[in-house]
């Protein structure tokens, strides 16, 4: 581990088991689909058969009528329960009405009802179209045979590029473009797929072109990734007759699940209670709400509670995968490799409805470098394909694979190693980024350092077909809102009540933030997660945020502690606080007394005495932190490509990135593998495949095929710490920045391997061939 | 027509259960829906994933991919019986000390799955841990600290 200027921490850098281990090892803990409630009603969704088409009608009356069926649900039901939003009927479409709310390019709560049980039309494969709640779920399912539904069927679109042409089939005839920067030209009283268009611009592009000694274009293209998390999405609700909505999921955001409910159903904030179930992955994919809403109406008609998850092929049709991608970029250079001007233009596929991931995109795009004069270009595009939702860095692995793939090819014209390349263009602590906002410190010079001098950099490579590239990558990390509470009983133990749902570790690291803080045992810490009545307001878990705003406020709560339990001290020794220290051991220290005796309370010791002086200690705290943890990572792959069958063998990877401060270096390390992994799917085989009617054909793990154990190697990690300034123990957040390197990595160590440049991921076999043949 | 409920006998865990079944019900079906033993997992509902594995008579098989009904007079071994009264199995041990979990969703398939490898050979090589191990997925780890794992077991 490289560190830089550490303070010597006792809990942070250790490695201790996490509060939640022993059930998930013992099959115990309780996961979304585990839940068991007297009475339990069974979802089924029944599913779009096409890709684009108007509803003409639906019947659910032979539905209702089976044997064991207890509700059925269409989107009339949805929109029916006391929503603020014009409902979908034919004389509001007709009037007009129906579209007055839409606003260019923002998000609405209609649609996502009619993402969650579609409205007037389908919009892809798979958009549910009713939801029926039996006694088991193989009685749910004979009864969506039984739903009649009568469809028109209308042109389709699954291409971005396709999507944007003039003549195109249009999803939403009312959609105009959203604007998000001054100067651009858009037609916005036609109709259109292109929900927005935002841009960034700084310095004097043409001036920077023309002092350029070489300047590459490329075009580049990605495939739809699933972010492929192992829990399918599930949902169990209880309409109480009080009108208290109770909500048990698996979600990354509690309250955000719980807000998007009442906003779907127009019903109060506050009659909505979510329970986050333990949560069997999410990437980004378990921040919308999708059969929330539906279990909770269709508990509303049967009076029961319902529980629904989705079958795999669900998952994939209907739950967000992330956005394919069209990207320009064209770079200039002066002939020692510095940067002079970059121009970018990145459209993306949002789905259905508008919201793909472009602008993070467009924001980490040319975030490794210092670039004076800059224009990039962000399309949101709507298709007839799944909604997307966030994945891992929504929408930096395309941006930065474009610009990383081109920095490839002019370290190779420059006959310059291309970790120097990036040295001579690296951004450092001061410097612009493409929003204009100077970097505080950041590692990326470190990073790219540390590549240098690794020893899988430095060692040799050799065979027939094999190759070695390098790639760095971005993500900003952290901010937004949490909250916890801390109570302090009467033997020191400490009950740590938490907002942020946990999926890999944060009650762990956010426990060691708090041990650390009051200089007490990470054992005595028994950290939860619970319900939104319980706590504050908590933004979801994404972002890798939680460990870092997280760890914040449970910095914070200790301070509060500490301050509180100096006062205790104070009353009872009928001194000044100004006279006491709490000392970094966790021990409350005053001066000694007329006697000479000293006076000192451990923690514990002190806890004992709260009852008498005032009662225990329970304190809360939410904080809402801008700063960010803005971190890198650099990616070598040696790797081996098969001619006679187009596989790419991944020999030996190594990610390299600076984590700010590692809480619990295992778990970092764990993070960062994770990433890798997923990245590599996406660089070689993941993809959506779309027949020609707009069906996705490989809606399985079978057919999606990711990664598994024998397609990788051991994936070392080299942590740099480049402690965050912004951060009280220096966190930059961990989790996405390593799933941005893997596809320029391999692609660039492909063509290292065999001479063939690839222009879209993933480089799937049957495309290497293609190449090759 | 709703299919008329069945009994099935059968041993989980060393205890003899009953088990009231619908006759489209899975093993995964029966022992999640019917009698709350939620330790198996549904991941795909398919056989491709691994999540649901448990031990039929010696046997690692996707309890997604048996009937119910065929487990009758059959002794099932879920990870809900893979700790004795007093401890810890050491995979459960190695996989806690090792982090080899994230979102743990996939643990009880793995520790299944690498119990039955253990005992069909106890001191593999990475590669074949890498082969037994490839129909459990995981998403979350890239499965470095899971073949770790259990290399470490296998070791002693
Ligand atoms: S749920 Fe049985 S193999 Fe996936
Ligand atoms: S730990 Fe999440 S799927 Fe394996």
């Amino acid at each position: 581990m490289v560190a830089t200027e550490k303070p010597q921490y006792k809990i942070i850098g250790t490695r201790p088991r996490r509060p939640d281990g022993v059930d998930k090892v013992t099959g115990r803990a309780q996961y979304g689909a585990d839940i068991k409630l007297e009475g339990l009603l069974y979802g089924a969704v029944l599913r779009s058969p096409h890709a684009h088409a108007l509803i003409k009608s639906i019947d659910t009356s032979k539905a209702e009528a089976l044997n064991g069926v207890h509700a059925v649900i269409t989107n009339a039901d949805l929109v029916g329960s006391g929503q603020t939003f014009q409902p979908t009927t034919a004389e509001a479409i007709e009037s007009g009405t129906y579209w007055q709310a839409l606003e260019p390019g923002k998000a609405s709560p209609r649609w996502a009802a009619e993402n969650i049980l579609a409205g007037p039309k389908v919009l892809y494969h798979g958009h549910a179209v009713a939801a029926v709640a039996a006694d088991d779920v193989h009685i749910a399912q004979d009864a969506l045979e039984l739903i009649d539904v009568e469809y028109e069927i209308l042109p389709h679109v699954v291409d971005v590029q396709d999507a944007m042409v003039d003549g195109a089939p249009i999803l939403h005839p009312q959609l105009r473009t959203g604007v998000r920067a001054a100067g651009v030209d858009t037609r916005s009283d036609i109709e259109t797929n292109l929900a927005s268009h935002m841009r960034l611009e700084s310095g004097d592009i043409e001036k920077g072109f023309a002092a350029a000694d070489l300047t590459i274009e490329r075009e580049f293209t990605s495939s739809q990734f699933h972010q492929g998390y192992l829990e399918p999405q599930n949902a169990t609700a209880f309409w109480s007759h009080d009108g208290r909505i109770n909500i048990w999921t698996s979600t990354q955001g509690s309250f955000m699940a719980r807000d998007a409910t009442a906003d779907v159903l127009g019903v109060p904030v506050a009659s909505v209670k979510v329970t986050p179930m333990e949560i069997g992955g999410g990437f980004g994919g378990k921040i919308p709400i999708y059969l929330e809403p539906m279990a909770a109406v269709l508990s509303k008609k049967s009076s029961r509670p319902v529980k629904m998850w989705m079958d795999r092929e669900a998952v994939f049709q209907a739950t967000g995968p992330t956005a394919s991608s069209y990207s320009k970029v064209k770079i200039g250079v002066t002939n020692d490799g510095k940067i002079t001007a970059a121009e970018c233009l990145f459209a993306m596929g949002a789905g259905g409805f508008p919201g793909s991931p472009v602008g993070a995109g467009v924001q980490c795009a040319l975030a490794p470098y210092k670039i004076d004069n800059q224009v990039i270009d962000g399309l949101d595009v709507v298709l007839n394909t799944p909604k997307t939702a966030a994945y891992r860095a929504p929408g930096a692995p395309a941006t930065e694979y474009a610009v990383e793939s081109v920095m490839d090819e002019i370290a190779e014209q420059l006959d310059m190693d291309p970790i120097d390349l990036r040295l001579v263009n690296v951004a450092e602590e001061g410097v612009r980024n493409s929003s204009g906002t100077p970097w505080p410190k950041i590692g990326a010079k470190e990073v790219l350092e540390a590549m240098k001098s690794h020893p899988h950099y430095l060692s040799e490579i050799q065979g027939e077909d094999v190759g070695r590239g390098i790639a760095i990558g971005f993500w900003f990390n952290g901010g937004m809102e949490s909250s916890s509470s801390a109570r302090v009983n009467k033997d020191g133990s400490i009950a740590l009540i938490l907002g942020s749902v946990d999926i890999g570790g944060s009650r762990a690291s956010i426990s060691m933030q708090l041990a650390e803080t009051l200089g007490v045992t990470y054992e005595q810490i028994a950290p939860q997660v619970t319900d939104t009545d319980s706590v504050g307001y908590t933004a979801v878990t994404g972002g890798s945020r939680t460990t870092f705003a997280g760890g914040w406020v449970a910095y914070e709560l200790g301070q509060t502690i500490k301050a509180e339990m100096i006062s205790r001290a104070a009353k009872i020794w009928d001194i000044s606080g100004d006279e006491i220290t709490y000392t970094d051991e966790g021990t409350v220290v005053g001066p000694d007394d007329a006697e000479g005796n000293k006076r000192v309370f451990s923690f514990n010791e002190l806890a004992g005495k709260l009852q008498a002086t005032g009662g225990l200690i329970a304190v809360s705290a939410s904080s809402s932190h801008t700063t960010q943890g803005a971190a890198y990572g650099g990616h070598i792959v040696d790797l081996k490509v098969d001619r006679d069958t187009g596989k790419t063998e991944i020999l030996r990877y190594t990610a390299v990135q600076d984590v700010g401060t590692a809480i619990h270096p295992d778990y970092v390390e764990g993070q960062i593998q994770g990433g890798i992994a997923q990245g590599v799917g996406m660089a070689l085989n993941e993809e959506y495949y779309y027949d020609s009617d707009g069906h996705l054909m490989n809606g399985s793990f079978l057919d999606y095929r990711v990664p598994v154990a024998n397609d990788l190697p051991m994936l070392d990690v080299e942590m740099v710490e480049v402690p965050n300034p912004g951060h009280p123990f220096g966190v930059r957040g961990v989790g996405e920045v390593p799933i941005v390197p893997p596809q320029p990595t391999i692609r660039n160590a492909v063509y290292d391997a065999i001479g063939v440049r690839f222009y879209h991921t993933p480089m799937s076999p049957r495309r290497v061939l293609d190449e090759l043949l | 027509m709703i299919p008329e409920p069945k009994v099935v006998n059968t041993i989980i865990n060393g205890d003899s259960k009953q088990i009231l079944v619908s006759e489209r019900d899975s093993l995964l079906e029966a022992l999640r829906d019917r009698i709350g033993m939620t330790g198996a997992k549904e991941g795909c509902n398919n056989g491709n994933c691994g999540a649901c594995a448990v031990i039929m008579d010696g046997r690692l098989v996707n309890s997604c991919c048996v009937m119910a009904a065929e487990v009758e007079g059959a002794e099932i071994m879920t990870v809900e019986g893979l700790a004795s009264r007093d401890e810890l199995h050491p995979l459960q041990t190695e996989f806690l000390d090792n982090a080899a979990l994230q979102c743990g969703i996939c643990t009880p398939g793995f520790l299944m799955s690498s119990y039955a490898l253990l005992q069909e050979n106890p001191d593999p090589t990475e590669e074949e841990a890498r082969f037994w191990l490839a129909g459990n997925l995981c998403r979350c780890t890239g499965y470095d600290k899971i073949i770790d794992s259990v290399l470490t077991v296998a070791k002693g």
